[in-house]
């Protein structure tokens, strides 16, 4: 083997970085449709630390793991992406910042 | 690469163990199989009937098991689901919260234009979930009953959705869960990384069996656990989105999100706590207790602020969440170890009282809501719904109600004689046990910042007449003075039954706190 090794650590700092792109850009973005793939992103970066600890431990477990977490994330974007619609569809053009009538 | 062993041998089901997730989730699909089979739509009544009587049997079946096995747990699914008299308490909550819901909901889903049979499905679909997280005894079975619990809300609220309110509240309750959600599961990554396991039982036992230095990982995954719960049960400084969210939902699905959601969050709390990461309590006690004490000032203090009553409450139900970590903080944590028999299991059992009673008052309390605000929309359609000054002359209207809402509001202040003053006393004498005289003496303090903001709603209902601009003029509120005239029966049932919990516990409160107190000796550690 030449060149780098890749080692687990590069993929958890990898899945790290994923994460904390997700969850700034969830924070950071207004629009409702990119929010929803920052949170898609997010879990991925978690999935990918999950990979990466199951192939260092020789485990099966973190691999079934994440199997369960695309499921959910599945189910987690229909309802999403159906409030998403159904928000846009009562005000197109609607951004994060438009949903504010509730405060006190 | 490692070669990953792949050798499948199905785990044992032991289904009787199983029964009160599956009368849920069966009774759920049943009704949303029947209701697209339909010919015609379904009337409401079948699904609340179908509700009521599944919750029932939710209840029914975890106090049998209780009742066989209480003292000795059984654990299924290869360890990953428990069966112990705490997650059977918990799911005899959450069949009685079931029911109350449905209870309300059902003269209120044609006001908020929600179809029945999807509400009634979605409500079992959710409880379903709630019960899995109060027995999961592993991380991803603990995050599968959040996420089916929190989805299913998601869309309840959403259910709603012709209101912009509900539209707002759904979609804020989705981002900031989902966020959450992906704490909560990155925390689970990591501490499967650190030890090797994401079973409850085999962490705690790792973790006790071992001696390491200290675990920047683990510590960051137990961080991360937090956040990700604190987010669910809305603890000070994760509680940005609870008053929103209250304010915007349905009254009834505001209910059942302010009692059973939150019930469930802290039933998670309590089992990732105390049986996976017990052994690092001297890094997340001091944790909990600063939670603790934000969440107790900022939700009493936010509280008094508020001129909308739903919002009063929703930063109330914040306040009540800081007693509950009062008591779950009060675990000693001098050796590292939890002392369970010594003082830890009283704590946790304080505040396991603390959360049914509160569900009590909270679903009682979002009950009356419900009513009135569907009394207040008829007549006079614009709808800023619960403003205080709306309240005024209410106890000249509705005595009886005005009467009920006054006991829970000074149930939930903690004044004698009602459930909420045990509730408070108990999670109170365990933080003095267990550690000094700060965290009771805030928590003494913010009871009685909180209870003016009860008192505050109290006065308006019982004000005079000439106070309130909206008094006696309209045909449609003159009609409407009188004692029981057209209030929604199932409504005031719920109502009564919430109430009557609340008295009885006041003045007998031996049995629940000899209940909660069998549920966390019983736990599965």
């Amino acid at each position: 083997m030449s060149g780098l090794d890749v080692t687990t650590g590069w993929y958890l700092t990898l899945g790290a970085m994923l994460f904390l792109i997700g969850g700034t850009g969830l924070l950071v973005r207004r629009n409702p449709l990119i929010m929803l793939m920052c949170v898609e992103l997010m879990l991925n970066g978690v999935n990918l630390s999950f990979i990466a600890f199951a192939d260092r431990f020789g485990d099966v477990h973190g691999h079934t793991v994440v199997l369960f977490v695309l499921v959910v994330a599945a189910a987690e974007v229909v309802v999403g992406l159906g409030l998403v619609v159904a928000v846009l569809r009562a005000s197109p053009r609607a951004t994060a910042d438009d949903l504010s009538a509730l405060k006190g | 690469m490692a070669q990953v062993e792949i050798a499948f041998d199905a785990p044992a089901v032991d289904w009787w163990v199983l029964t009160p997730q599956i009368i849920l989730v069966g009774a759920a699909l049943g009704l949303l199989l029947a209701a697209s089979l339909a010919p015609r739509a379904l009337p409401g009544w079948v699904s609340t009937i179908v509700t009521i009587a599944t919750g029932a049997a939710t209840a029914i079946t975890a106090a049998v098991q209780w009742n066989d096995w209480g003292s000795a747990p059984r654990s299924t699914l290869k360890d990953a689901f428990v069966s112990d008299g705490f997650s059977l308490l918990l799911t005899v909550l959450v069949g009685a919260g079931v029911v109350m819901t449905a209870l309300v909901a059902h003269s209120a889903l044609d006001r908020y234009e929600m179809a029945p049979p999807e509400f009634a499905a979605l409500l079992l679909a959710s409880a379903a979930g709630a019960v899995v997280m109060a027995g999961a005894n592993d991380l991803i079975v603990l995050f599968l009953g959040l996420e089916s619990l929190s989805i299913a809300l998601y869309v309840l609220i959403a259910l709603a959705g012709r209101r912009a309110s509900a539209r707002e509240s759904a979609m804020k309750y989705f981002v900031l869960g989902a966020f959450s959600s992906a704490f909560f599961l990155y925390g689970i990554a990591l501490v499967y990384g650190s030890t090797g396991s994401t079973n409850l039982s085999g962490i705690g036992g790792f973790l006790f069996g071992s001696i390491r230095e200290t675990d920047y990982l683990l510590l960051a995954g137990i961080a991360l656990l937090l956040v990700g719960l604190g987010f669910k049960v809305a603890a000070v400084p994760f509680h940005f989105w609870a008053p929103d969210v209250y304010e915007g939902a349905p009254s009834p699905v505001t209910g059942y999100l302010a009692s059973i959601a939150k019930a469930a969050g802290f039933a998670a709390l309590a089992r990732v706590l105390y049986v996976a990461v017990a052994e690092q309590s001297i890094a997340w006690a001091p944790i909990l207790i600063g939670l603790a004490f934000a969440t107790l000032a900022v939700g009493a203090v936010m509280a008094i602020c508020q001129n909308d009553v739903k919002r009063m409450l929703a930063y109330s139900s914040i306040s009540h969440a800081g007693f509950v970590l009062v008591g779950f903080s009060a675990v000693p944590a001098t050796s590292g170890l939890v002392q369970w028999t010594e003082g830890g299991g009283d704590a946790v059992s304080s505040s396991v009282f603390y959360l049914i009673v509160y569900s009590f008052m909270a679903l009682g309390s979002f009950a009356v809501l419900s009513v009135v605000g569907a009394e207040l929309q008829s007549s006079e359609p614009d709808a800023s719904a619960h403003a205080l000054s709306r309240y005024g002359g209410f106890a000249r209207r509705r005595p009886v109600l005005a009467l009920a809402f006054t006991v829970l509001l000074l149930a939930q202040a903690g004044v004698p004689f009602t459930a909420g003053f045990w509730a408070k006393l108990g999670v109170i004498l365990a933080a003095v046990d267990a550690r000094g005289y700060v965290l009771p003496a805030v928590a003494m303090v913010t009871a009685v910042v909180s209870a003016f903001a009860y008192l505050r709603v109290v006065l308006a209902m019982y004000a005079p007449e000439g106070s309130s601009e909206d008094e006696g003029g309209t045909p449609t509120a003159r009609a409407s003075r009188q004692r029981w005239g057209n209030l929604p029966l199932t409504s005031v049932f719920a109502i009564s039954l919430a109430v009557a919990v609340t008295v009885v516990v006041g003045v007998l409160p031996q049995t629940l706190l000899e209940w909660s107190r069998d549920a966390i000796l019983s736990i599965v550690l």
